[in-house]
């Protein structure tokens, strides 16, 4: 590199900082010459771009026709994704690429012919414009004028009567459509602290719905599993909504594995564990258990329970353990519940606390 | 009363010309036309994102519309019957099996919902990096201040159009989804509950939801978004667009090309290839299928799925809050349940957002500067906002890489509680670091365009001094690139000023330090003097072999 000096730079490693004070700054040079672009000075240049952006434009065409082409030559359907006939599937999906690909020629064909257009043959001379002030102090003026004439006409200022039953009519009026969304819902939280279990509700296979006997559950394994009663519920009696809640996790540990608090000494059926499967972080399903470690994975923002461990909260967002179902099993052997959840089940929420006190009074 | 003809003094020759009498002389079009038709627009690729961003809503709008014609948005369930044999007889809602009948049974339906979904996704796309060119350049500064407020408002109900149309189909994921909003809704205090059983119309998932984020997505929000947009063009055409710096522009004027024919021709012809860009990835990238994942079922769920971009900043952020530790994050107290667990992720997620939403305001505090500007700062020459927008972008970006942690977790074969440590870590450290370097490399080009203006550039060309000594030939730039470099501004650091009363306020201690930070470390623009000492030197240098003999090399 040459060697020059720079003062500033000795000052300083980082701060440049010399003549500052009144500097005096490089007159604006205006606009550099316009160096005149191959099209404008050679008319053979310039045909050239005239024919490439007539033929940009030819494929547009070509791109519609093959639309066309596409939408009433390809015949569709059948049974997709029927692995003794894949036919469909496959003029389905050839259909789907030549459609677009025939919008996207017509398209392109229009879009980089103009551009080429506008770049090869339209003038390139920058042009200047001057502002101007978005509003001039004399307007700004006159307009206050106006406005004070416009109160003052009005009367607003000299009849305080009209002006305080105005505002007040102005208030209440909007009311009264915004009282239509009262019933967007119901607003009563007690609905999120019971779900359909029950004293005696058999435990069932989710989705067969088969019941399970106490010895059918082998130690490590896990089944996803719902009331029995919900089956009878029709869609309209709000099916999704109890499924929402009701949903439960069933795991075999080794007894002297499970860490068990005072009064949950026989929630478990020999091992046998049932918890929530709503996270109870935001609400998605937990899916995942890994066996070896006893703990069960929320896939949505990685919570971890310790099924082990009364299902507490070992690592991610949650804030609570996963609400226990206390289980037994009946005569014939199958698991049941001994009763609803002790806690709301799913995410926390304002009313939270209250309940989980309500219910604890409710089951003594 | 006499007839009487009117007497017009333009008599129109041409048919263009006799066509615009006619619409002028009913409707008054030359006003619009001599305000528009010559109206000049600054050419630069970065001002482009803006109109990206316009064409995908005219695309979303298109083919959404479209859509509309065979979407039912009812969560009554039947039992499907289409042409897709897995799902045939499977129970689910009417939403769900119309998406299916879009997909399988309409000719081009499938097209249809690729072309509106990956226009979104642009449109969502476009939109933020357009902000961020506004960001980093300073357009935002006086006077456009306010459409920089509205550009927000247009980022926050971009996504909540994306959101309520990635809902309606009604799928498992889509549902997750929903669900995840109503934990989030739960967690508000006071009025969280309520808010939750009014929006789903009582318990999740309820039976009106599809309906509702329907009219939400196809009425609310665009009529919102459109509203915007008309007043952000209208705001533009009242401030006339920016420029950057360069010879021949000043604050006082707009230098580039007319709207007719050029800034038109190239402005629509880019519509063109928007939609050619979109419809081909619609053809080509499958997105959303949701024939895979199955009708909305509180029971299942999938693990690695993701939301789309827009939304990961917020999935990400609920992702990297401690719930348990050091101690559970929901208190029992004042009357209520407080969630921290849920409510405490969205704190980054809001902050950042509000910083967009004041940062005009916050700028001009510190720097008290309140003049207008219509000349764009290059990036560099404003390290302190450069550096505070790659400290966003670091912010963000890691909670956006926090929504796929479980996916690069298992990717790279790493722990997925290692991988939150990182990123909590890097939620924190990052945009300090982030902000420190930015700044340090901005002084740096700033110091190398000092460099260039006083040296000039290296030709290249090697040449040996009579004396011996080899030096590379240095050609000067030519005043209109030089003008390009020398032309800003370098605020020194605004210290404490007193109030009235004498004191120094403890806000006015906090803005002078915010104002060291940003501005301690600062390179200044070259001066016609300097220029001219540099060039003296040079000519010293290379012409006496005294002089050279006792500079250093460096
Ligand atoms: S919903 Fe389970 S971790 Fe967020």
């Amino acid at each position: 590199m040459g060697n020059h000096s720079d003062d500033a730079r000795k000052t300083s490693s980082v701060v440049v900082t010399s003549h500052e004070e009144g500097k005096e700054t490089f007159p604006n040079p205006g606009l550099p010459p316009h160096a005149p672009r191959l099209t404008d000075v050679d008319p053979h240049k310039a045909k050239s771009a005239e024919r490439q952006v007539s033929l940009l434009f030819v494929i547009s065409i070509l791109g519609a026709i093959l639309f066309w082409v596409a939408y009433f030559g390809i015949k569709i359907g059948g049974e997709y994704y029927d692995v003794m006939n894949p036919e469909p599937t496959n003029a389905l999906r050839l259909q789907n690429l030549l459609l677009g690909l025939g919008i996207a020629f017509s398209m392109f064909g229009i879009g980089i012919g103009v551009v080429h257009w506008a770049r090869t043959l339209m003038p390139d001379h920058e042009m200047v414009e001057y502002r101007h002030a978005v509003s001039a102090e004399a307007d700004r003026a006159e307009a206050q004028e106006i406005v004070e004439t416009i109160i003052a006409e009005s009367g607003i200022k000299r009849r305080p009567l009209l002006r305080n039953t105005l505002i007040g009519s102005v208030i209440l009026a909007p009311l009264t459509f915004v009282t239509f969304l009262r019933d967007l819902g119901p607003a009563d939280p007690s609905v999120l602290k019971h779900t359909m279990w029950d004293k005696g509700v058999r435990l069932v296979r989710d989705p067969s719905g088969t019941p399970i006997k106490a010895s059918d559950v082998t130690l490590g394994s896990a089944y996803h599993v719902l009331p029995e009663n919900l089956s009878s519920l029709s869609h309209d009696q709000g099916y999704l909504n109890e499924k929402a809640k009701a949903v439960v996790l069933l795991m075999r540990l080794d007894p002297s594995d499970l860490k068990v608090s005072a009064g949950r000494e026989d929630w478990n059926v020999d091992g046998i564990i049932a918890y929530s499967k709503v996270c109870t972080h935001v609400g998605c399903p937990i899916a995942l258990y890994e066996q070896r470690t006893h703990h069960l994975l929320c896939p949505c923002h990685q919570s971890t329970f310790d099924a082990a461990d009364e299902c507490k909260v070992v690592f991610g967002p949650a804030g609570h353990a996963l609400p226990q179902l206390p289980i037994a099993v009946d005569s014939e052997g199958y698991l049941v519940a001994q009763s609803d959840f002790h806690e709301p089940v799913g995410p926390a929420y304002w009313e939270r606390g209250k309940h989980v006190k309500e219910m604890a009074g409710e089951t003594k | 009363m006499s007839h009487t003809t009117v007497e017009t003094d333009y008599q129109a020759k041409t048919s263009t010309g006799r066509i615009a009498n006619f619409v002028d002389s009913r409707v008054g079009l030359s006003g619009i036309i001599k305000e528009f038709g010559r109206k000049i627009f600054p050419d630069h690729w970065t001002f482009m994102f803006g109109e990206v961003a316009l064409y995908s809503l005219v695309i979303l709008i298109l083919s959404g519309t479209f859509l509309t014609l065979w979407f039912n948005p009812s969560m009554a369930p039947v039992a499907y019957d289409g042409s897709y044999v897995p799902m045939k007889g499977t129970e689910m809602s009417v939403a769900y099996a119309s998406t299916l009948h879009i997909s399988f049974d309409v000719r081009g339906g499938l097209l249809l919902r690729q072309i509106h979904h990956w226009a979104a996704l642009m449109f969502m796309l476009a939109l933020t990096i357009h902000m961020l060119r506004v960001f980093f350049t300073g357009a935002f500064r006086r006077p456009r201040e306010l459409n920089w407020v509205v550009g927000c408002v247009l980022f926050i109900l971009g996504i909540a159009a994306g959101f309520t149309g990635y809902s309606l189909p009604d799928d498992v994921l889509s549902g997750n989804g929903l669900r995840i909003v109503d934990g989030i809704m739960k967690a508000l205090p006071l009025v969280g509950t309520y808010l939750s059983l009014f929006f789903f119309g009582g318990e999740f998932p309820g039976e009106q939801l599809i309906g509702r984020l329907y009219s939400m997505h196809i009425m609310i929000v665009p009529a919102l978004i459109l509203l915007c947009v008309a007043i952000h063009l209208f705001m533009v055409v009242v401030h006339k667009h920016t420029q950057y710096p360069g010879p021949g522009r000043t604050e006082g004027n707009v230098v580039g090309f007319p709207v007719g024919p050029v800034y038109a021709a190239k402005a629509g012809g880019f519509f063109f290839i928007v939609f050619g860009i979109i419809a081909f990835l619609a053809s080509t990238f499958t997105i959303n299928a949701i024939w895979n994942y199955g009708p909305y079922d509180p029971s299942p769920v999938q693990a690695g799925t993701q939301p789309d971009w827009y939304v990961g900043f917020g999935d990400g952020a609920l992702r990297l809050m401690p719930g348990a530790w050091p101690w559970h994050w929901e208190f029992n107290v004042l009357g209520g349940t407080w969630v921290f667990s849920v409510l405490g992720p969205l704190i980054p997620a809001g902050l950042i957002i509000m910083a967009m939403f004041i940062w005009p305001w916050l700028e001009r505090w510190v720097t008290k500067d309140n003049r207008e500007h219509h000349i764009l700062d290059r990036p560099r020459n404003a390290p302190y906002r450069t550096g505070v927008g790659v400290a966003g972008i670091i912010a963000y970006g890691t909670l956006m890489v926090a929504a796929s942690s479980d996916l690069i977790a298992t990717h790279f074969h790493l722990s997925l509680n290692d991988v939150a440590y990182w990123l909590r870590a890097s939620l924190i450290l990052g945009p300090l670091v982030g902000f420190f370097v930015t700044q340090r490399v901005c002084l740096a080009l700033q110091r190398k365009d000092r460099e260039l203006v006083l040296h000039g550039i290296e030709s290249g060309q090697v040449v040996q001094l009579p004396h011996g000594e080899f030096i590379e030939v240095h050609k000067p730039l030519d005043e209109y690139r030089r003008y390009k470099l020398v032309n800003f501004e370098s605020p020194a650091p605004l210290a404490a000023q007193p109030n009235k009363k004498g004191k120094i306020s403890f806000a006015e201690k906090t803005r002078a330090g915010l104002s060291k930070i940003w501005f301690q470390d600062r390179v200044v623009s070259v001066t016609p003097a300097e220029l001219e000492a540099a060039h003296q030197a040079h000519d010293e240098n290379h012409g006496s072999v005294a002089a050279s003999d006792t500079k250093e090399i460096h």
